[in-house]
């Protein structure tokens, strides 16, 4: 808990009372799953003579997950979400560049080295480092050295690609 | 008593080489990493988790129990130093001990918190192992319909009755449920939300959930508000040791600390924010001189850390059990057992009380050795803390991914990851709760399967769970603490107190 994020039944000025749009789609979101589980549930058979067939526990959490779209919805058109402090878009953007770079890698076999290289220089940049190179070295030796560690002493697998190989 | 006995047999376990080793090894790596800023025990020990992966399960559970400890005494190593409490247990510990190490006596506060951990673990460690028999007896004599109301009074606590807002736990908590309904349904062998996709057919893993939410996401939120004051790290300037004076001061705390924090920590409530924050609150009401709170009162740092660890050893109580995992740390440590096909509970203590009283008995250890190691090595944690923060997030992200493709190497599972990530990013930024996320993933499925279990027995008759007495009054405690933060505002609002 960070001391900007109040109680929200504090009372705020009539400025923070407008509806607050994250909160409706927050709201949004929740009913939606809730459809979806529920559709979900109306693809399975219940063949169970007695008690709760497979598809009970969705609708029951489909029911809670409904009410709790209301309860949010409520929150929302109260503007009772807590206050939230400017974000920089581009840090987060930046990491999730890595991620997604890091799941290429992986998914065209480029290996563990490689990938979570790239997720470590990215990362690093989205916090505020320029030094590329410098940090593509560092992750590089980190990795590899992981890479060693885990799979040739606690044998554990680890997706090899090219440069695994050489080891 | 046969608790003695037990435990004695436990200790003949935990003090073979091998066992010592791995417990040495858990404490030093839970504490490496616990002390890392923004890591928080729950993290420690789903980042560690692969790296018990191959041992046998004796061996993996003691370092289990040094992962546990170490990192609880890492992570109020950075609270005291750098003023970013890993979780809100650690919170009072921030609170007093940051202004401890600005005034120059970093030192004495270190020193109170590790050795009010070790008094207020060893006194709950041997708590939990004499109430541990106790409430197997009465474990047994469940029903899975007394299961399934137990969990659901769990479910209502860690979400809806003592956080901030309970729509927004109880919304975490239901999408943690509908996480766990993902995969093959156990009984009828039938896919739910797994919309053709291979891999989902398992579930979703405990691990890669936590790892998302509590790493990635935590990344990306501390990306996201970089701009925003950056916290400095304090030197530890002169003394390590505690004065006679720091003495007096703190010993009742610990012990005041303990009483709060373990019985809260054993009922089926979780947490441990609320004894710490008892814990605070009483100290500065017995203190001699209260004006020094705020100010780097050493009371503050010694009672709130022995109510954290102490009622870290009791969510073990339920834990152990009943199987009941009480805070996210809990989780992961089910997880563990799960790894290995083990069921905590009542059956376990019969089964394999090797493994049972090895891990209680570890606990002890890991304590002691915690209570030698960390005030010697302060040194190397406090490098540890200096480590740039580019860095240490991209490192945290590397070893996310590794713990995430040495469980199950797939590109499913790594989008999963970042996933999650997205979401743990959105819920701090929106200030959902993100333990009760973990607990509904990992206690979803087994409370569905107690539920229908009971309703197979009694042939489809659902007044089976208010026909165990049991039953009907865990549902009636269960329904209360779900109503009672509706009807009594201010309920649980310990957080209010902290100005």
């Amino acid at each position: 808990m960070t001391p900007d994020s109040a109680p929200s039944d504090l009372p705020r000025g009539p400025a923070s009372r407008s509806i607050d749009r994250s909160g409706l789609v927050i709201a949004l979101a929740l009913a939606a799953l809730a459809a979806v589980l529920v559709w979900d549930a109306s693809q399975l058979q219940s063949n169970t003579v007695y008690g709760m067939g497979p598809e009970a526990m969705p609708v029951v959490i489909a029911v809670g997950l409904g009410i709790l779209s209301i309860g949010n919805l409520i929150d929302a058109l109260r503007g009772n979400l807590p206050a939230r402090e400017s974000a920089d878009p581009k840090a987060v953007w930046l990491i999730l560049a890595g991620l997604a770079l890091l799941i290429a890698i992986i998914g065209f076999g480029g290996g563990f080295i490689l990938a979570t290289t790239a997720l470590f220089v990215t990362t690093s940049a989205a916090f505020g480092r320029r030094a590329i190179l410098a940090d593509s070295a560092i992750a590089l030796v980190m990795t590899t050295l992981i890479y060693l560690a885990f799979d040739r002493l606690l044998t554990l697998s680890l997706p090899a690609g090219p440069l695994e190989r050489l080891l | 008593m046969d608790s003695f006995a037990a435990l004695a047999h436990g200790m003949a376990i935990a003090v073979q080489p091998m066992n010592l080793l791995y417990a040495l090894i858990g404490v030093f790596l839970g504490t490496a990493v616990g002390v890392l800023p923004g890591i928080g025990p729950a993290l420690t020990v789903a980042l560690l988790l692969p790296v018990t992966y191959k041992l046998d399960p004796g061996g993996s559970l003691i370092m289990f129990a040094g992962i546990y400890y170490g990192g609880m005494y890492g992570g109020s190593t950075t609270a005291i130093l750098i003023n970013t409490p890993g979780e809100s247990a650690s919170m009072a510990t921030a609170l007093e001990g940051n202004k401890m190490a600005k005034a120059g006596r970093g030192g004495p506060a270190l020193a109170t918190s590790a050795i009010g951990s070790f008094v207020a673990g060893t006194i709950a460690t041997l708590g939990l192992a004499f109430l541990a028999p106790w409430l197997v007896d009465v474990a047994v004599r469940f029903g899975p319909e007394d299961y399934f109301a137990l969990m659901c009074l769990a479910f209502v606590t860690v979400s809806a009755t003592f956080g901030d807002s309970p729509v927004r736990g109880l919304t975490s908590l239901f999408i943690g449920l509908t996480l766990g309904l993902i995969g093959i349904d156990k009984l009828t062998g039938q896919a739910r939300l797994a919309f053709g996709i291979p891999e989902l057919l398992d579930g979703v893993e405990v691990t890669t959930l936590a790892v998302g939410l509590f790493a990635v996401g935590e990344a990306l939120y501390v990306a996201s508000r970089r701009h925003h004051a950056e916290e400095k790290l304090e030197p530890v300037r002169g003394s390590l040791w505690m004065t006679k004076e720091d003495w007096k001061r703190s010993w009742k705390p610990w012990l005041r600390g303990t009483l709060f924090g373990f019985p809260i920590g054993a009922l089926p409530a979780g947490g441990a924010e609320i004894p710490t924050f008892l814990s605070y609150s009483t100290e500065k009401r017995l203190a001699k001189h209260p004006e020094e709170f705020g100010k780097g009162a050493i009371e503050g740092v010694a009672g709130p850390e022995a109510a954290n660890n102490a009622s870290a050893a009791g969510t073990l109580v339920p834990l152990l059990t009943l199987g009941l995992p009480t805070s996210a740390t809990a989780a992961m440590m089910l997880a563990g057992f799960q790894q290995y096909g083990l069921n905590p509970g009542p059956l376990l203590f019969a089964e394999r009380p090797d493994l049972v009283w090895g891990l209680i008995a570890s606990l002890f250890i890991a304590n002691a050795m915690l209570l030698i190691l960390n005030l010697p090595l302060v040194g190397l944690w406090v490098k540890l803390l200096a480590i740039p923060q580019p860095w240490l997030y991209a490192g945290i992200l590397v070893f996310a991914t590794m713990g995430t493709l040495a469980a199950k190497p797939s590109v499913v599972e790594l989008s999963m990851l970042a996933g999650f990530g997205v979401m743990g990013f959105l819920m701090r930024r929106f200030d959902f709760p993100i333990a009760p996320v973990v607990i509904g993933l990992i206690l979803g499925p087994i409370a569905e399967s107690q539920l229908r279990r009971a309703l197979a027995i009694s042939l489809g008759d659902p007044m089976t769970l208010l026909q165990s007495s049991i039953s009907a009054a865990l549902l009636g405690v269960a329904l209360i603490a779900l109503l009672a933060p509706f009807v009594l505002k201010g309920l649980g609002r310990f957080k209010a107190n902290e100005d």
